[in-house]
């Protein structure tokens, strides 16, 4: 342990902690802006200059390390009139026309210029006018370089986390800036509209481009009949802004929320995930077994698609992976043509009537859209977390306060497995369920509902699944070993494609959720985000799966309506164009 | 010759016989330690801006355990006014390398690199030549060292040693967080040596001459002698070699146009000292520690302009990275030009006074740090000629 002073007052932490660490542990507190727990320290934005005894400069708080006998001040008159000129010289720089921004009243520059009483502009405005025009081109992302602060939080975010790269620094001096490849348009650059950008940017520069007013719009006119999907991802995570914690109750509140904003019809997106789940199963199981009948040599991963952007990613990064890709549609466009097609039928609705809102923790949904009758998208708009909860706030409505409220019951109804396909593994999880009973014919071993390697926080996860007894058509697969591996964010992506193409290890299964934490840390999700929140709402989802009475998708008896009623199991072709791309 | 000449040293350029790489190859003979040492006993500082003890660097460089040790002669000359690594690249490579090689045999390290500023790139073919004669030499020496040279793209940051090994490692040029410093964590995270080009040379000369012959010259904190890139309202530009101690006011003697009314120490990130100061500011580690640059003004110039244009040039060779530099020196321009043209008032020069103090304080490199050095000096000595 290492021992120093911060305000004198001693602290002992351990070595490699930054003074930034040490400060935390004491509750004391030093204003920042670059920094951001999940990424690596810049140094870039100098708010969290302290004083360090017989350091000639200040240093930064963030990247610091201890040293033994450390003295740290970080309120005297150097730290705060430099804190302070900062501050000022980052508002100069910045569009600061708050009371229109789209991130007033969550803006991390912001609390700091209210936090240091930034009042006259004391320095020129430096903000030139040609930035001011924001690129709305892309469906998912607003960028707008005049809020733009420079901390490079987005640059490291695309890069470090995500392994896309999109924003780079450009230029020095007066015409350094945050770009995207050549300064073109977001929407002709390589981007998988992930929104993790969006939700560490510390002001507006970075956005989700809302539709929340055009769902406003939908619910106000009458003529429509307006249908929301919401997910257990998203539920979990309003009550961190909206300051409630998530229980038992929670979810029929929000239905009743819901349906106070003006919606006429609430289900829960966990119905179509059991679809999905059972789809999924479907193709993979048929995709083993023409390998087999081709007498195929090499394996080749059946990889999921259901993550929004994921498909961008691997057209561009790594084309030659994409026929390996899942042609099943994402559950929220299942949701999106079975409300259109199914729904519409049985309350009797003319399909154009009806308008599909879902709400994900996903940016990248909103670029995602198919159409299953023709001129008629399944999915009409797609709202982040944030969005919903904005209008929850924007109508005043207080959650805790409501009565309980029912989802749609033809529509509803769902698993335990449904809700884990939103944390990473937890689709591998739910497919295998799924899988072991529909190639063994018996019950699923219970120790197989919780499979461990799948869990947890690591980039890439495997598990091996045998079957030693198997139904009549599936002998193939006795006593094989099926691999599976689980991509917890696309950074991962590029070695587990390296292992393959060294046929290292050959996987039959590969889930792949673009954003780390799967579902649960999209980039929709509220500000802040941080690892910790995304463990804490992996936990409440696997507990949802424990207290579910209902574990696989399959055994959904909803489903077996539909699939016995509509889906005619046997003719996948009819099923094609719902189900799949 | 009078008193003040006796001041001027021909150390650095001379005695380039044929007979080639005699010193590097006596000095090999030496352990690393008992060389070290050496350079410790002749007080070498760094003949960059900082001045930082080049023993203990190369000390400390020793000291780590590495797979890989590298050796970088910083030859990206960019302070405004400097021109002195470029004459002693084109006139003696060989104490360069040589330099380099025995920093190499001391530290372990057996790559080195050669940091050439991209305007410097007409050198690179003559440079390239040496280093081959280089290469056959030290085989003989049984020294497992080569160097190579690495063209910069051109940026004035790049000089600041943790940006120029961003730079080699193919990213921006941008400083990093220190510590680590490059002596424990350097190019591709392995100790490397950065030195400047007068630096290695000047190791050269005291390996050849001896540390007791190399603080004759000089004075307790600063000993031996420096090239000076003299330029300017002056009769005799170009580069001259100096020895340390000396004052402004011998200087100018000596350069001057008779006229000079000050004299910019140190290039843009530098000092400007004004003419009632020339007699008391002595050249050294103990007074004004300098690159080399010495830019003299006379009557006939605005210091407006002087300082204008430095405070140009900040704000386009900033990298941009951190607030106080990318901003700051922003408005310290579009701040002296207010108040020149009148729509800031007198008293906002102190404003800025302010801000060039907190960009010292909190800038995460040299430049950065380094801005309030001429807007302070050159506003102080000259506020009538800023403010009217």
């Amino acid at each position: 342990m290492i021992n120093l002073t911060i305000n004198n007052i001693p602290v002992s932490v351990p070595k490699g902690n930054t003074i930034l660490d040490a400060a935390h542990k004491i509750n004391m507190h030093i204003p920042t802006l670059c920094y951001h727990p999940d990424l690596k320290v810049a140094g870039n934005c100098r708010v969290c200059v302290v004083e360090v005894a017989g350091s000639r400069e200040l240093v930064t708080a963030c990247s610091t390390a201890v040293t033994e006998g450390m003295t740290v001040s970080t309120n005297s008159y150097r730290v705060r009139t430099a804190r302070k000129t900062i501050v000022e010289l980052l508002l100069s720089e910045h569009n600061a026309d708050c009371t229109k921004c789209y991130r007033n009243g969550n803006c991390e520059l912001q609390w700091l210029a209210s936090e240091y009483r930034i009042g006259d502009h004391v320095y020129h405005d430096l903000v030139k006018e040609e930035e001011k025009q924001p690129d709305t081109s892309s469906l998912c992302i607003i960028k707008d370089d005049s809020k733009c602060v420079r901390c490079q939080r987005c640059v490291r975010t695309c890069s470090d986390l995500q392994d896309v790269g999109t924003f780079s620094v450009v230029n020095k001096g007066k015409r350094q800036k945050v770009s995207t490849f050549y300064g073109k348009p977001l929407k002709d650059v390589f981007c998988i509209d992930c929104g993790q950008c969006t939700s560490r940017c510390p002001t507006a520069a970075l956005t989700e481009k809302p539709l929340y007013e055009e769902v406003w719009d939908a619910v106000a006119d009458t003529s429509k009949h307006v249908v929301i999907a919401t997910t257990p991802a998203v539920r979990v995570a309003i009550g961190e802004e909206l300051g409630f914690e998530y229980n038992k109750q929670s979810d029929s509140k929000i239905i009743a929320a819901l349906k106070l904003l003006g919606f006429d019809s609430v289900v829960d997106a966990g119905y179509f995930h059991d679809i999905y789940i059972v789809e999924l199963c479907t193709e993979f199981m048929l995709k083993m077994k023409q390998d087999n009948e081709n007498g195929a040599t090499t394996i080749l991963p059946y990889i999921t698609s259901c993550s929004p952007g994921w498909v961008e990613f691997v057209s561009t990064k790594y084309p030659d992976m994409k026929p390996l890709l899942s042609r099943c549609k994402s559950p929220r466009l299942i949701f999106g043509s079975l409300i259109k097609v199914y729904y519409a039928d049985k309350k009797a609705l003319n399909p154009k009537d009806i308008i599909t809102v879902s709400v994900t923790p996903c940016t990248a949904a909103k670029s995602e859209n198919a159409q299953s009758q023709p001129g008629i998208a399944d999915v009409d708009f797609s709202i982040t977390t944030r969005e919903l909860v904005r209008m929850i706030r924007q109508s005043g409505i207080d959650i805790q306060r409501l009565d309980a409220a029912d989802y749609e019951p033809l529509m509803s109804e769902h698993s335990g497995a449904s809700v884990l396909t939103e944390v990473s593994g937890g689709t591998t999880e739910a497919l295998i369920r799924t899988l072991s009973e529909l190639i063994t014919g018996k019950e699923l071993d219970p120790q197989m509902l919780r499979i461990m390697p799948l869990r947890g926080e690591n980039g890439i996860k495997e598990t091996t699944v045998t079957f030693s007894e198997v139904r009549a058509g599936w002998e193939f697969l006795k006593d094989k070993d099926i691999r599976f591996a689980v991509v917890n964010g696309s950074k991962y992506a590029g070695t587990i494609f390296g292992q393959l193409k060294e046929n290292k290890k050959p996987y039959h299964f590969l889930e792949v959720m673009i954003c780390q934490g799967g579902c649960i840390g999209g980039g929709g999700q509220p500000i802040p985000v941080s690892s910790d929140l995304i463990k804490a709402r992996a936990a409440i989802l696997y507990s949802l799966d424990e207290i579910s009475s209902l574990k696989k998708a399959h055994e959904n008896a909803w489903l077996n309506n539909i699939y016995r009623e509509f889906l005619t199991k046997a003719d996948l072709k009819e099923n094609q164009k719902i189900l799949y791309y | 010759m009078d008193a003040l000449n006796q001041k001027r040293i021909d150390l650095i350029f001379s005695n380039y016989t044929t007979s080639r790489y005699q010193v590097l190859k006596r000095t090999l003979q030496r352990s690393p330690d008992d060389i070290i040492n050496e350079l410790m006993d002749a007080g070498l500082k760094g003949r960059g801006n900082v001045g930082f003890p080049t023993g203990i660097k190369w000390k400390f460089a020793k000291r780590e355990e590495a797979s890989e040790k590298y050796v970088i002669c910083n030859a990206n000359e960019s302070e405004t006014g400097t021109f002195k690594d470029r004459e002693i690249l084109e006139r003696v490579p060989r104490k360069v390398l040589s330099g380099m090689a025995i920093c190499g045999y001391c530290t372990g390290a057996k790559k080195g690199i050669i940091y050439l500023r991209s305007e410097y790139a007409y050198l690179k073919e003559q440079l390239q030549n040496e280093l081959n004669i280089f290469h056959e030499n030290i085989k003989e020496f049984n020294l497992d060292f080569s160097i190579e040279i690495f063209l910069g793209g051109g940026s004035y940051v790049s000089g600041e040693e943790s940006a120029l090994i961003e730079s080699m490692e193919g990213k921006r040029a941008e400083p990093r967080n220190k510590p680590p410093f490059p002596v424990n964590s350097g190019l591709y995270g392995f100790p490397t040596v950065v030195n400047n080009v007068e630096t290695f040379v000047t190791a050269q000369v005291i390996f050849a001459i001896g540390a007791e012959e190399f603080v004759k010259l000089g004075t307790d904190y600063s000993s031996g002698s420096k090239l000076f890139s003299i330029s300017g309202d002056t009769a005799k530009p170009g580069i001259h070699e100096l020895e340390l101690g000396t004052t402004i006011e011998e200087v100018v003697n000596q350069f001057g146009d008779k006229n000079t009314k000050s004299v910019q120490v140190g290039g843009a990130s530098g000092f400007c000292i004004p003419q009632r100061q020339f007699a008391e500011t002595v050249i050294g580690y103990e007074g004004l520690t300098t690159g080399g640059s010495m830019i003299f003004f006379n009557n006939s110039r605005s210091m407006y302009k002087v300082l204008h244009e430095y405070l140009r040039f900040f704000a386009e060779e900033s990298c941009g990275l951190c607030t106080p530099c990318r901003i700051g020196t922003q408005q310290l321009l579009l701040g002296i030009e207010a108040v020149k043209r009148g729509d800031k008032p007198a008293e906002y020069i102190e404003v800025l006074k302010k801000l060039a103090l907190n960009m010292k304080t909190s800038a995460k490199c040299g430049l950065g740090q380094s801005v309030a050095n001429p807007f302070i000096s050159i506003l102080e000595n000259f506020k009538e000629e800023i403010l009217y």
